[in-house]
Formats: structure tokens, C-alpha cells, sequence
């Protein structure tokens, strides 16, 4: 799959490599930005900072800003350049990754609000394990869906994509959880739904990374297999091989 | 991960009883959503005896769909168009070998009448190259060749074929006036009025955009999107992105080979061979 990348410098036109390169280093940078912001927000809900909370909130705006300029740039490259085939692709796969990437910062900054919340309303111990667990689930999945990228390694992005499922069960688990603590003291519904929102911030950072997986798989085999089953798109892969 | 590896091994199982079925390269057999109007059987064309310039080509037109031809230069795309009407019987010390059936029937038969083939397969040139004569005599000249001088069923024809190469509304005051007085793009048009004047089944277009200007670029486009209706269309063309806006369906040619066919959206978007990858998005081959 390495070939494919290093296919990207291999142009006529030596301007169009550094554009494809350029762009694809700066949704890298955007990638890991969006990281720090994810790993930021996990741990002022954890630790009850508020003021990294609101350090989280204040940067989401710069997230913001990355998403237009790297859009920008991938329709001045569709616009100059006309890219065919998997450059075409990779320009495609930047611009729907920049986009779940915004998402995931917006989803961040959810978590953040809810720790500033949280830090507010005083101690409560209850739901901080589930959180801990599931947020480090989905780090790992927006990690190895990046990495995947950098690579242009289906097989590595079809795992993530797998890993979204485990994600889900244990956010529906951890909901449960989360309603029998609101049963049995009503004093703390207030919290557990703060909790609540921020497990759910994090599922949904799971779908995100899993649709980054999906773009991957798009870039490097061609095959758009959104809305597919996982087990037909395992076959695809491993067949196109 | 190991049910995923099983069940793949169970499926490459499948698949290979199935291909053992079908039969060695009928996996790969492109469908057509209309019938073959141009059959290539093992075409081999030298213009000397050391000089191969088509090897083994097999191929399949559909009919009323647009076919690019895309590679190279002297890679071999107008020499195979050329063939389809026999241009190349024009050429001295050129061979050809295998068949080109037009709906069924090898056009290189003895008993094929080269004139009339033309007719039914008409061809344009990068070039627009209208007659020293007027708008009207050069849509009617085909006719006229043919015996028919009613004036009746030529203004009749000259209209038709006017309006369906997109000209009739610009010259229709002017038509006695030179053809020679008109623009590229529009002699362009004309040119290929005259063409289906005639009412061909196959239009073969060699470059037909290439000498125009955008503008009249996009009106042939627009024209061959129109004519597709009625005529199958082959166009020879050294823009991509010309053939990925006006074909169906996109040949890669190479030195010669036939690399890749398949539809259009196919070859820009995920093309199967590293050939025609690395041709389409402009790297060294």
C-alpha cells in the first residue's frame, strides 16, 4: 500500500506533488490538533479541571478555521488540477476526513462543557469508569483511523471500523448504568445526564473515526462502502488484494 | 479476525468454482447496456514489417454510446479508428490481420464496397475540413454523389442535418454563402452535418475539439452528447478530461496494446491497471 503514497510525488508536474503533499500534511496536522483536543477534554472531565475545559473550548474555533482553510485548498487542487483516479480520491477522502474531523473537535468541546459542568456542581464519583473506558476506546480508534490514513492501509481502517461496534455496546452499557444511578438517587440527575452527554459526545466520536476508517478504505480500494455490512466490506478488501 | 479469514477462504472457494465455470477471462468481460454495433477480433496492424503498430487488439463498441480512445502519442488510437472505415487501406505497406465485424459482418471482406462502408461509417478529422463550396452544397454533397438532386428531399436533409449538428438556427439566412466564411468551430459543425447527411450508423471522430476553441469545444461536446440518440460514436481524443465528460465508456491504449477498457466512470475513478492509473493523473509511466 506504501507504493500508493509514495505514488502521490511521483507527477509530471512537480507543483502538483507538493500541493497533494501539502494538503495531506496539513489534514495530518488537523488530525493531531483534533487529537490533543480530544485528550485535552477527556481529562479536564476526569480531573474535574474546568479551567482546561474552557482552554478546550476556546481552541475548538481554531479546529474551525483549519477545516475552511484545508477545504479551501482541495478545491483549488479540483479547480487547477482536475485530479483523476486515486488522487482524485485522496482529495475527496482529505476533504470528508477534514470534515468528521471538525466534528470530532465540536464533539470535544461538548465533553468540555460538560467537565466545566460538572466541575461547577461539585464532587460526584459515579460514571467517571464508563467514561474513562469508552473515552479511551475512541482515542485509540481516531488514532489508528489516522495512522490508517498515513499509511493508506485498508485492513488496519476496516479494524477500526470493526471497533466501532464494541464501542456502541459499551456506550448502550454504560447508559444503563448512568439511568440506575439516576433511580436510585434522583438528588444527582442533573450530573449523571452531564455524564450522560459526554459519554454520548464520545460515542459519537467513535462513529466519526469510523466513518475516517471508511474514508480510508474509499482511498485506497476504490470502493465507497458507507451504509455496506462489515462483514461483506471484509470480504471486498481482502478480495481487491 | 479469524471468522473474518475463514469466511474469506470459504469465499475465494466459491469464487474460484465460479470462474472455473465461467471460463478463463469471462470475469472480466465488460456488460454493455446495449448491443455490440463494432466487434475488434485480434486485430494486428504493421505499416512495414518491422513496424507493429496495433497488437492483438480485442474489443467490443456498444452501439448509441460514446467510446473514447485515450493514451499517448503513437500509441495506436487513430490508427485503430482508422481502421473501423479502412483509412488505413489508403496507407501503402500496411497490414492488417484479424476482423472487424460492423453488426456481424467483417468490413474487411472482399465483398464489401469501401464507399459505401464509409458512408455508414462516417469520420471527422482534428481539422475541420468543409468543401470550397456553399453551407447547403456541403451538407448535400453526400447526396448528390449518391444520385439524389430532388430539391425537395435536399432541403429536406440539409435542414435535418443542419439542426442535429447544432448549426441550423446560425446559418439558416446565410446557406448560399461559402462555408469557408464561417468559424472553426462552426465549420467544425458543419463538417460534421455533412457527415450525417448520409445517416451513418457509425461516427468516428479523430481529435474533433483539439484545433477549437473552448467555447466551440463545448458545443461539440454538447452535439455528441446529442448525436449519441442516434449513432454509435468513437472519438479519438489527447484531452482526458474531454473524454471523461463526453464518453460512456474509455479504451487506455499503450504502445500499441489495448491496457484497459472499461466504462468511463470506472477508468477516472478507479482504474485496474497501474498503466492507466499513472496515464490519467499525469505521472511518469
Amino acid at each position: 500500500m506504501n507504493s500508493q503514497a509514495e505514488n502521490h510525488s511521483s507527477h509530471i508536474s512537480k507543483q502538483f506533488n507538493v500541493e497533494l503533499e501539502e494538503v495531506k500534511k496539513r489534514m495530518m496536522e488537523m488530525g493531531g490538533a483534533v487529537e490533543k483536543q480530544l485528550a485535552d477534554a477527556m481529562t479536564s472531565l476526569t480531573t474535574a479541571d474546568s479551567r482546561l475545559g474552557e482552554k478546550v473550548m476556546k481552541e475548538d474555533d481554531e479546529i474551525d478555521t483549519l477545516e475552511v482553510s484545508i477545504d479551501e485548498e482541495c478545491s483549488l487542487i479540483l479547480a487547477r488540477r482536475q485530479p483523476a483516479a486515486s488522487d482524485l480520491r485522496l482529495v475527496l477522502a482529505i476533504i470528508k476526513t477534514v470534515r468528521d474531523l471538525e466534528r470530532i473537535g465540536d464533539e470535544s468541546s461538548k465533553i468540555a462543557r460538560m467537565a466545566v459542568k460538572l466541575s461547577e456542581e461539585g464532587d460526584f464519583p459515579e460514571g467517571f469508569v464508563e467514561f474513562r473506558h469508552l473515552a479511551d476506546k475512541v482515542t485509540t480508534m481516531v488514532n489508528k483511523a489516522l495512522d490508517a490514513f498515513a499509511r493508506y492501509d485498508a485492513e488496519d481502517a476496516l479494524r477500526v471500523a470493526q471497533d466501532d461496534r464494541e464501542v456502541d455496546n459499551e456506550y448502550r452499557s454504560a447508559m444503563r448504568s448512568m439511568i440506575t444511578y439516576m433511580m436510585e438517587d434522583q438528588r444527582y440527575i442533573t450530573r449523571v445526564l452531564n455524564i450522560l452527554w459526554a459519554l454520548r459526545a464520545l460515542e459519537r466520536i467513535g462513529d466519526h473515526a469510523k466513518n475516517i476508517a471508511e474514508h480510508v478504505i474509499y482511498l485506497v480500494k476504490g470502493t465507497d462502502i458507507r451504509h455496506e455490512k462489515l462483514e461483506d466490506i471484509a470480504d471486498q478488501i481482502v478480495d481487491a488484494d | 479476525m479469524n471468522d473474518l479469514k475463514n469466511k474469506q477462504a470459504e469465499l475465494t472457494e466459491v469464487e474460484n468454482e465460479v470462474l472455473t465455470e465461467a471460463g478463463a477471462g469471462e470475469q472480466d468481460r465488460l456488460k454493455f447496456d446495449t448491443e455490440t454495433c463494432l466487434e475488434v477480433k485480434d486485430l494486428n496492424l504493421y505499416y512495414s514489417r518491422d513496424k507493429r503498430a496495433l497488437k492483438d487488439i480485442n474489443l467490443e463498441i456498444p452501439r448509441q454510446r460514446v467510446t473514447a480512445f485515450i493514451g499517448p502519442s503513437g500509441c495506436g488510437k487513430s490508427s485503430l479508428l482508422r481502421c473501423f472505415n479502412r483509412m488505413n487501406d489508403l496507407v501503402d505497406d500496411c497490414i492488417i490481420e484479424g476482423a472487424i465485424n460492423l453488426d456481424g459482418e467483417d468490413i474487411y471482406d472482399k465483398s464489401v464496397d469501401v464507399a459505401d462502408l464509409r458512408r455508414r461509417v462516417g469520420m471527422v478529422f482534428q481539422k475541420p475540413n468543409p468543401f470550397p463550396k456553399s453551407i447547403y452544397e456541403n451538407v448535400a454533397y453526400g447526396l448528390r454523389i449518391q444520385g439524389i438532386n430532388r430539391k425537395r428531399t435536399l432541403d429536406e436533409v440539409v435542414e435535418s442535418s443542419l439542426r442535429s449538428a447544432a448549426l441550423w438556427d446560425e446559418v439558416k439566412d446565410r446557406l448560399h454563402d461559402s462555408a469557408l466564411g464561417m468559424s472553426g468551430g462552426q465549420q467544425q459543425r458543419l463538417v460534421i452535418a455533412r457527415t450525417v447527411a448520409v445517416q451513418p450508423e457509425v461516427l468516428l471522430l479523430d481529435e474533433p475539439a483539439s484545433a477549437l476553441d473552448p467555447i466551440s469545444t463545448l458545443k461539440i461536446e454538447e452535439l455528441i452528447n446529442e448525436l449519441k440518440e442516434k449513432y454509435t460514436i468513437v472519438i479519438v481524443t489527447h484531452n482526458m478530461q474531454q473524454a471523461a465528460r463526453v464518453s460512456d465508456y474509455t479504451a487506455f491504449m499503450y504502445m500499441g496494446d489495448m491496457v484497459e477498457f472499461d466504462t468511463t466512470d470506472n477508468i477516472f475513478t478507479n482504474p485496474a491497471e497501474k498503466q492507466t492509473e499513472d496515464y490519467i493523473t499525469g505521472r511518469y509511466g
